[in-house]
């Protein structure tokens, strides 16, 4: 059904057409609406059976839901940034047990500084984690990945975080074509866990495995979720078949079938990129666009594809590996290192700087005519960095950088003095 | 279910780590001697019988006790309980009153007419037993298990001997020595009253016995020279408690002084109180920690108002008048003479300074050594002379009912073997149950209940039994304050406090074992059983 | 409060068993049929309290909720020496998660058996002190504060023994770990430290709190049992002596855990919605001496230099405690019938 609906809304009617059984969260910004919309509907008996459970602390809340999970409920919970670096011991802990949780992370940035826009930090920060992860593009991506992770996550035994940006996506009251209960149900059979805390059949859960047998059990979660990479478009297909509309899949292509330079991202820059790409491609530039929705596991050889008629490949994202470069960046790297192809980094974004089409324009017209560095901070405010960095020079106390660049750009506190 | 390569785990697979291999020490069983059954001078598995009455099994506790002694209902009576004396609760809070449960466990047994075991199948072999009292009778119960025929012979009209003739009817009434001795001659036994034995080896061959059992007892009553008068009326105590005892009393007077310091010199004086005397007084040369007198019988005796003259000795007997003299106790505890003197009226005085043992009978058997005027006997009661066999007060020993029932036992089990030509096998004592292997934490507390007794007025005057047993809820209490010294008693403890579950429980009455797959022997069962039942052995690594 | 003649029973309910009483007078422990939740095999070391303190506890509640029971565990020494891949020694559904998330974890699996109409499945999280009073304690008291529906035990062994014996919030003071040793006029643990969780669960106002020992099985199954009988958040404390992180011998294990107990240190008490209201008396008031000197961790206030003035501060406690909860049975018949306010 099309609904005019705020993000954060759609995904949490879609959530609760998939039958969870234990809802959990901390409310953290910005996923606060998302989690408030599941608690009224549980409150109003809309959903149900579910228990709604206002804990203490995302640690608490990734917890609960492994609880839940091992015991057999569908289990489901959201948070960003700083929340799920405060849980994410539990979230190596859940993808260890193997544990089929569904988890929206509204994408934001990580501190100190504290800021509470978006960037993927928060997303990079637990990449290794045998997480599977999907990026949505738009609010629908959004909602519609959300009901192919919770199949993905129990088919496979690994759990499933749907990454869709804070904010941007979040708060964005957009078209959204919500799904039907019926079509729900047809698609997400009732969970049946491989493994499970049963009186009747009980079994110990987290045993301590030693140096003896680790590497198989690593090597098996990483086997699980190269299978995730045939699943994933098996599934996408299935959707399509029961919702009527395209989606999922490990990446989206966009004019990249003849493209010489292939812009990949993830997420809703994809949007202004199309649009910078479409201008580009007004001007004469084979510009073509790859958006990886699968990010974990990594579609290795989709990229690949996507890039077989490329001679440069631009990677636009909102991370940053301090002291090194992009994190997509490198991804992109290991995978298509002996394609030939050229890479150029940048890194936009971050905090929540606005990327606007008009900088993208000028990137990729530069990368067109091989002019773009390797590694670009999109609208950077060079003049704020050299003071900075004269200041550093010049005066021998540090203190954080943070507090000097807010006074040169003027904010109340600097006035103070 | 699936089970996750190494996260998950299955039940029951930690079985396969057999834990026992970290031990250097191992827990074992045993089963130490318990202070009252070391002391038992019958031998009797006092422990065991107080087991099997404390769920209320009295038949199985009672058949438990007279597989060694066939008198309980006697022994609870005049038994001086040296276990009780040893008996490891007393350093808890007080000894458990076996004496008293014995008594319930025989009155029971009379009450309901249990019958002693019976005979076992005839062995062809004949014993002859010299003196009914309790050596004698104890013996033959023994022999009669053990397959044998009994003649058995009393010099006197009635069976018991110093049961019935030396120990007074309120101390152990008759129907209840009647009742006892009667289940022993129901098993077969030839008895012959009146009739003494002036020969024993021509007593021997021509009966035809086989062997012969020389349980005569110590009945003389020994005298000493004191000048008195003429009218002076001396009497010795055995004497006086035998004419007693055969409904003969003899007359004594108000006033009645007692010469001596042991219990019989406790039963004349009593007795002459119940005889009527308005004054019965115990004279003895030493003090009350010297007396030979058990402590219980005293205190029943001052509490009958007998009284005692310490440190005194007879010097003469002068018509109504006794003087005595004061003694003083020199550094080795003999009393020495002071050269004080004192006078106490009296009209009789009783001697009980000790008994001698009439032995004419062995007059003819010189191979029986006599020493000190007993006969001298090896550890299965043998004397000197083959096939003949002694015991009781006949033979060096302390001389209580107990002690020779105790031979009686023994001498059975020397001439069973005699007979059948075997060496006497003695089972190996364990090792004792001391107090220090008690864990005192789990035992209730409980302190002892003490038997009732008649008022002091009836007590005076009549022959009716002074101490009253107890009632079985009381007998009961009792039993159960038992600590079960070095004796699993099933209590559990072993099995819930092990850590590692190492511990299998065989099922009631089957105790336990250990699972040594898992032991790691950390010695927790050791500390926390109650009594002592378990001992760490060193492991063969 | 009615009172009852007592039968003499020669060991009482102070042993395991007792041949003399009905099945039900004994405990779960007699049993041969219990469930050996933490069965043999387990590497726990020799004489471990910890271990005999789970299986007490399980089995009780596996009994009184009729085998329909689910165990959450926190990391450290009982989960540790109980699953090593390939073995696990235990009998019932068990999951371990984290160190300091067990109380959370236990929520989800009592969250998901009311979601799946199963609310007869009961739920237990166990953790040791540390994983309790310290970096389990914000989860812990979430679930308190939800009232959920979890009874969660807390096996103090006060310190964090699987890690080598270093200092917790539940050490003691004087106590040696490895991270308060008692060197030169330092003597282990500081005084003026550390949480009393029994008293921070009454804070809470849960419905049942409850103290208990290894020393003490019929109490201590008594009190899983009443837990068990009431729904929401239930928290037992138990007193489980570690051989090695305390420097007794391995066959002392119960016998320490008794004097904690009898000395006062370690009160035994119950509480209902936030007020005490029973406690188990001391039966022979002993002296903290006997208690600390037969654990080496205290070992250094003994010997040639003596620190008396500690162990006064020792006794002091222990007295204090009496007094508080009213531990000398004499003090019992003075206590408010609506409960003692601690």
């Amino acid at each position: 059904m099309l609904r005019q609906i705020e993000g954060s809304r759609a995904v949490a009617e879609t959530v609760a057409l998939c039958r969870p059984e234990v809802v959990c969260a901390y409310p953290i910004s910005p996923q606060t609406h998302i989690i408030e919309a599941i608690g009224a509907m549980v409150a109003s008996g809309a959903l149900a059976p579910c228990e709604f459970i206002n804990v203490e602390s995302e640690f608490a809340a990734m917890s609960v839901s492994i609880g839940a999970s091992a015991a057999g409920a569908r289990a489901y919970t959201a948070t960003a940034s700083q929340g799920l670096l405060f849980m994410i011991e539990a979230v190596y802990n859940a993808a260890g047990l193997g544990l089929p949780i569904v988890m929206t992370l509204a994408n934001r940035a990580i501190g100190a500084p504290i800021n509470i826009w978006n960037d993927h930090s928060d997303a990079m920060a637990v990449r290794d984690s045998g997480w599977i992860q999907l990026f949505a593009e738009t609010n629908q991506e959004a909602a519609d990945l959300h009901v192919q992770a919770f199949r993905l996550a129990e088919e496979l035994s690994l759990p499933v975080m749907v990454c869709m940006d804070g904010f941007i996506l979040t708060h964005a009251v957009e078209r959204v074509d919500l799904p039907e209960q019926p079509q729900v149900d047809a698609y997400l059979p009732p969970y049946e866990p491989r493994q499970v805390l049963e009186p009747d059949d009980p079994v110990s859960i987290g045993a301590m495995v030693g140096p003896e047998a680790f590497e198989e059990v690593r090597y098996l979660a990483h086997l699980r979720q190269l299978d995730a990479l045939e699943r994933i478009p098996a599934m996408a297909t299935e959707f399509e078949e029961v919702f009527g509309r395209p989606s999922g899949a490990l990446v989206s292509p966009y004019r990249t079938e003849d493209a010489e330079i292939v812009v990949i991202a993830l997420g809703s820059v994809l949007g202004t990129i199309k649009d910078a790409v479409d201008a580009r491609r007004e001007a004469g530039d084979r510009v073509g666009v790859l958006g990886i929705t699968a990010f974990r596991p990594f579609p290795s050889d989709a990229v690949r594809e996507a890039l077989s008629r490329a001679r440069s490949v631009v990677v636009v994202e909102k991370a940053f590996s301090i002291g090194f470069g992009g994190v997509l960046s490198t991804d992109v790297a290991m995978a298509t290192h002996d394609t030939g192809c050229t890479l150029r980094t940048i890194v936009c974004g971050l905090g929540g700087r606005p990327i606007t089409r008009r900088s993208l324009e000028e990137a990729f017209a530069a990368a067109a005519q091989d002019e773009l560095d390797s590694l670009t901070f999109l609208d950077l405010d060079h003049e704020i960095v050299e003071r900075e960095r004269t200041r550093m020079t010049t005066t021998r106390r540090s203190g954080p950088s943070a507090e000097n660049i807010l006074r040169d750009i003027g904010t109340v506190a600097s006035r103070m003095d | 279910m699936e089970r996750p390569f190494a996260i998950t785990l299955d039940v029951g697979s930690s079985h396969a780590n057999r834990t026992g291999s970290w031990r250097v020490e191992r827990p074992i069983y045993v089963d130490r001697l318990p202070p009252c059954n070391d002391a038992c001078p019958a031998g009797e598995d006092i422990q065991r019988w107080l087991y099997q009455a404390e769920p209320g099994d009295y038949e199985k506790a009672w058949r438990q006790l007279v597989e060694d002694n066939p008198f309980p209902a006697v022994m609870g009576r005049i038994c001086y309980h040296p276990c009780e004396t040893s008996c490891n609760r007393a350093q808890l809070d007080e000894a458990v009153g076996i004496n008293a449960v014995e008594r319930f466990l025989g009155d029971h047994a009379i009450e309901r007419g249990w019958s002693l075991p019976a005979a076992g199948p005839d062995s062809g072999k004949r014993v002859l037993v010299v003196g009914a009292g309790p050596a004698g009778l104890s013996a033959t119960y023994h022999l009669k298990r053990l397959g044998h025929s009994v003649s058995l012979v009393d010099s006197a009209p009635k069976l018991g001997g110093m049961m019935r003739y030396g120990i007074p009817a309120y101390r152990l009434p008759r129907a209840v020595l009647d009742a006892e001795i009667a289940r022993i001659v129901a098993l077969g036994v030839d008895v012959v009253l009146d009739r003494t034995v002036e020969d024993i080896r021509r007593e021997r061959d021509e009966g035809g016995f086989d062997a012969v059992f020389l349980a005569v007892g110590a009945q003389l009553g020994r005298r000493v020279d004191i000048p008195a008068g003429d009218s002076s009326r001396i009497l010795d105590a055995v004497s006086l408690l035998h004419q007693v005892a055969d409904d003969d009393p003899p007359m004594l007077g108000r006033r009645v002084v007692v010469y001596g310091g042991g219990d019989t010199a406790l039963d004349a004086a009593r007795t002459a109180r119940r005889l009527g005397a308005t004054d019965a007084v115990i004279v003895y040369r030493r003090n009350r920690e010297r007396m030979p007198a058990h402590g219980d019988e005293l205190e029943e005796a001052l509490d009958e108002g007998i009284t005692v003259r310490w440190l005194s000795t007879v010097n003469r007997f002068e018509h109504d008048r006794l003087v005595l003299e004061k003694m003083r106790l020199d550094d080795e505890g003999f009393p020495q003479p002071t050269g004080e003197f004192e006078e106490l009226g009296a009209d009789s005085l009783v001697l009980a300074l000790g008994q001698d043992t009439d032995l004419s009978l062995i007059d003819e058997a010189p191979n029986v050594a006599v020493d000190d005027g007993v006969v001298e006997v090896l550890p299965t009661m043998m004397t000197g002379e083959s096939g003949v066999f002694a015991g009781g007060d006949a033979v060096p020993s302390p001389r209580t009912a107990t002690v020779a029932i105790g031979h009686g036992k023994r001498a059975a089990r020397g001439i069973s073997a005699f007979l059948s030509g075997e060496e006497l096998v003695v089972p190996v004592r364990h090792e004792l149950a001391s107090f220090d292997r008690i864990n005192t934490w789990y035992y209730s507390d409980a302190p002892r209940t003490e038997r009732p007794e008649l008022e002091r007025v009836r007590r005076q005057s009549t022959f009716d039994e002074v101490v009253e047993g107890l009632t079985e809820e009381n007998a009961l209490f009792e039993a159960r304050r038992c600590l079960s010294c070095g004796n699993c008693f099933e209590c559990d403890n072993c099995f819930g406090v092990c850590p590692d579950n190492a511990v299998i429980k065989l099922g009631p009455s089957q105790r336990y074992e250990f699972d040594y797959d898992f032991c790691k022997g950390c010695g927790i069962c050791v500390t926390e059983c109650p009594c002592g039942a378990i001992d760490m052995i060193p492991e063969q690594i | 409060m009615t009172t009852q003649p007592v039968r003499f029973y020669q060991v009482g309910s102070f042993a395991v068993g007792n041949r003399l009483l009905d099945d039900d007078g004994r405990t779960v422990q007699s049993d041969p049929n219990r469930t050996n939740s933490l069965d043999s095999g387990h590497r726990a070391c020799q004489g471990c309290g910890e271990a005999l303190g789970a299986r007490y506890a399980l089995d009780a509640a596996m009994r009184a909720s009729q085998g329909r029971l689910v165990a959450v565990n926190a990391t450290g020494c009982l989960e540790v020496f109980s699953t090593p891949y390939p073995e696990t020694s235990w009998r019932i559904p068990w999951l371990h998660s984290l160190f300091g998330n067990a109380p959370a974890v236990a929520t989800g699996v009592a969250a998901a058996m009311k979601a799946k109409g199963r609310p007869d499945v009961r739920v237990v999280a166990q953790a040791g002190d540390g994983g309790t009073v310290d970096i389990g304690f914000g989860c812990l008291s979430g679930m308190f504060e939800r009232n959920d529906d979890v009874l969660f035990i807390c096996y103090d062994n006060e310190a964090y023994m699987n890690t080598g014996v270093q200092r917790s919030g539940a050490t003691p003071p004087a106590a040696r770990t490895a991270t308060t040793e008692a060197i030169g006029s330092v003597a282990g643990n500081p005084f003026g430290q550390g949480k009393d969780l029994p008293r921070i669960a009454m804070a809470h106002d849960v419905p049942y709190v409850a103290t208990a020992t290894v020393a003490d099985l019929h109490d201590l199954e008594e009190k899983v049992e009443r837990a068990m009988q009431v729904h929401g958040a239930r928290y037992l404390h138990i007193l489980v002596p570690c051989p090695l992180g305390w420097g007794s011998a391995s066959s002392d294990t119960i016998r320490v855990a008794r004097l904690a107990k009898e000395t006062g240190l370690f009160p035994v008490f119950e509480a209902v919605d936030g007020k005490v209201t029973g406690v188990s008396p001391i039966r022979h008031r002993t002296p903290v001496e006997e208690y600390l000197s037969i654990q080496g961790r205290y070992a250094h206030l003994f010997g040639e230099h003596p620190r008396t003035d500690i162990i006064s501060r020792i006794q002091a406690m222990a007295d204090r405690n009496i007094a508080t909860y009213g531990l000398l049975a004499e003090a019992l018949a003075d206590t408010d019938p609506k409960g003692v306010d601690v």
